[in-house]
């Protein structure tokens, strides 16, 4: 199976080619510049392995939460790709592909996901790992205020996303699931976020779910945002 | 050269394949999706809500356009998308995905100028203008006179120092309580206003040069407005009075700025563009005065004055045959002065 994916919805602009069990990724820490670098970087991948669109299984690409703007590019890019190559789009959660980075990064098989959603909030998402590639999420995805998060059942739990930094208050609503956490909190697993690499195994293991290119669309979980945007444009 | 045209640059999303050069079938499909009830209910655009709406509508819209024309994607060479000026969110959906497609395509793609589109418009209907001429671009973002020597020799002759013309139609129409967007409705309403109850003042046509502003004119249909309210007037008919003297101004205005960019240019042909160019009066009285003087008028079907992917695939069509084209990577522009536009050549600004 071979899979191209793609994410933009962060500080970081990645993309990853997976072919059978070996993957290769570009990665890069590019805040408002994932818009230069995204298709340089599916191009140059596909350029070093010597395949062409069309030999793909699948176009994979993170399909939110995150910044609107990033999670737009990651889906625009993904629908133009997929349609020019006429080729399905697998879309994935960057919550889970975070709590897979997480699990990479730690072998913890409960990762609870945090990522700044600004304006007070967080998109939060908390999954259970039952493998490499098979994470469950648990309840359900949503942007939330702190001190509104669901309790984490039980310990053991791996705090993981930018988050857990941007509010001090979610680590101290959530401190006794977290204590027995090996990882110092706050700790490096802050810096972990949604990449490419992890979108693309996700993906391969949902390759039942391909969608035609224009289903390719963002999830924000943040919907209600004409209200605020309402006040700027009302000048007379 | 078969070119797919790609517009997302505020509340419109627009596709349109073009088939360009002198063997060429012209304009094969275009479709144009508005977001305009979205928005109604805000009184004004909403940026995030346009951009995913576009990113909704844009894909289909593409592949109803390849049906429409019959063609299939292997016959399609290039891709043109509006980068700029607009909304940048919006815009990013187009840049994005247009210039992936092409990627993936195996085509070159262009980043066009939302203004170049619209000056260039006129040149999708026939007769079309032959260059040089002085355009016109009057829409809700834009109200600018610019002097056209060639494809990107652009000189700006006078634009407007506050409300673009299209604004100051919406937002008088708000003032008068016409739902948004209600220029085109305050236009209607002024067909049956008494020309002669007000008299709105011509703004900056009492001094030389060729800047206009409208914002003046919303604060005199204010007044007047709320004189009639005061005295308990006959409401409906006074609505359309005040309606009738503003488009009078407006339409005046732009007149006596025209007749002056044209001589000071001594240009031959004037094109008009820009959704506040399909207005009726605009035109039928910009023809009566421009015929007496032996200047020809371009301007293009009333679909192709609003905002549309026909203009933006005709502006990239003669960029990508002269050889220009984008590297592998896209952006938006939200401010990108149309004088920076290099020519055909690739010579910078004029």
């Amino acid at each position: 199976m071979k899979i191209l994916a793609l994410e933009t919805s962060g500080a970081c602009c990645s993309a990853a080619l997976l072919i059978a069990d070996r993957l290769k990724q570009r990665h890069e820490h590019a805040p408002r510049r994932h818009a230069d670098l995204i298709l340089g970087m599916l191009d140059d991948l596909l350029r070093e392995a010597g395949l062409r669109l069309s030999e793909l299984d699948a176009i994979a690409y993170g399909r939110g939460p995150g910044s609107f703007t990033g999670v737009r590019i990651a889906a625009a890019v993904a629908q133009g790709v997929a349609f020019g190559a006429n080729r399905p789009v697998i879309a994935v959660s960057t919550l889970a592909a975070t709590a897979r980075a997480a699990y990479r990064r730690t072998g913890q098989r409960r990762i609870a996901c945090a990522l700044d959603a600004r304006m007070g909030e967080v998109y939060w998402g908390c999954f259970r790992v039952d493998g490499p590639n098979a994470l469950t999420l648990i309840d359900q995805e949503g942007v939330l205020a702190p001190e509104s998060t669901p309790a984490l059942a039980g310990t053991s739990w791996c705090a993981a996303g930018n988050g857990w930094e941007a509010y001090p208050t979610l680590q101290e609503r959530h401190r006794s699931a977290l204590e027995a956490t090996p990882e110092p909190i706050p700790g490096r697993l802050t810096e972990i976020g949604p990449e490419a690499e992890d979108i693309a195994w996700l993906a391969r293991a949902m390759s039942d779910q391909g969608k035609r290119p224009d289903q390719a669309l963002p999830v924000y979980l943040r919907n209600r945002v004409a209200e605020v945007s309402q006040k700027q444009t009302e000048r007379l | 050269m078969r070119v797919l045209g790609i517009e997302t640059s505020c509340d419109e999303t627009g596709v349109a394949l073009y088939d360009g050069g002198p063997d060429g079938a012209g304009l094969l499909a275009h479709a144009v999706y508005s977001q305009v009830e979205l928005h109604a209910e805000y009184g004004g655009v909403v940026p995030e809500l346009a951009s995913r709406d576009h990113i909704r509508k844009l894909l289909p819209l593409i592949e109803q356009v390849l049906d429409e024309a019959g063609l299939s994607a292997a016959e399609i060479e290039g891709i043109a998308y509006t980068a700029g000026p607009g909304l940048v969110g919006a815009l990013l959906v187009g840049a994005a995905l247009g210039r992936s497609l092409a990627w993936a395509w195996g085509v070159p793609a262009l980043a066009v100028h939302h203004m170049e589109g619209h000056l260039l418009a006129p040149l999708l209907e026939d007769p079309a203008p032959a260059f040089p001429f002085v355009a016109l671009l009057v829409s809700g973002g834009h109200t600018q006179l610019v002097d056209v020597q060639a494809i990107g020799r652009y000189r700006i002759l006078g634009e407007s120092v506050d409300d673009a013309a299209g604004e100051a139609f919406d937002k008088t129409a708000k003032i008068l309580g016409l739902p948004y967007p209600g220029g085109p409705a305050l236009a209607r309403l002024a067909e049956q206003g008494d020309p002669t109850r007000y008299r709105f003042p011509r703004p900056m046509t009492d001094r030389p040069g060729l800047d206009f502003s409208f914002s003046g004119l919303k604060t005199f249909a204010l007044n007047a407005w709320r004189q009639v309210q005061a005295e308990r007037e006959d409401l409906e008919q006074a609505r359309a009075d005040i309606a009738r003297a503003f488009e009078e101004a407006v339409v005046d205005t732009l007149l006596i700025k025209c007749r002056r960019a044209v001589e000071a240019a001594g240009a031959e042909r004037l094109i008009m563009a820009g959704g506040v160019s399909a207005n009726r009066r605009l035109r039928a009285r910009m023809d009566e005065q421009m015929d007496a003087r032996g200047v020809a008028v371009f301007y293009p079907r009333a679909a192709l004055c609003t905002d549309n992917g026909a203009m933006i695939a005709l502006a990239g069509h003669e960029r990508l045959v002269a050889g220009q084209h984008e590297a592998l990577s896209f952006g938006a522009r939200p401010r990108w002065a149309l004088e920076a536009l290099s020519t055909l050549d690739g010579d910078p600004a004029s």
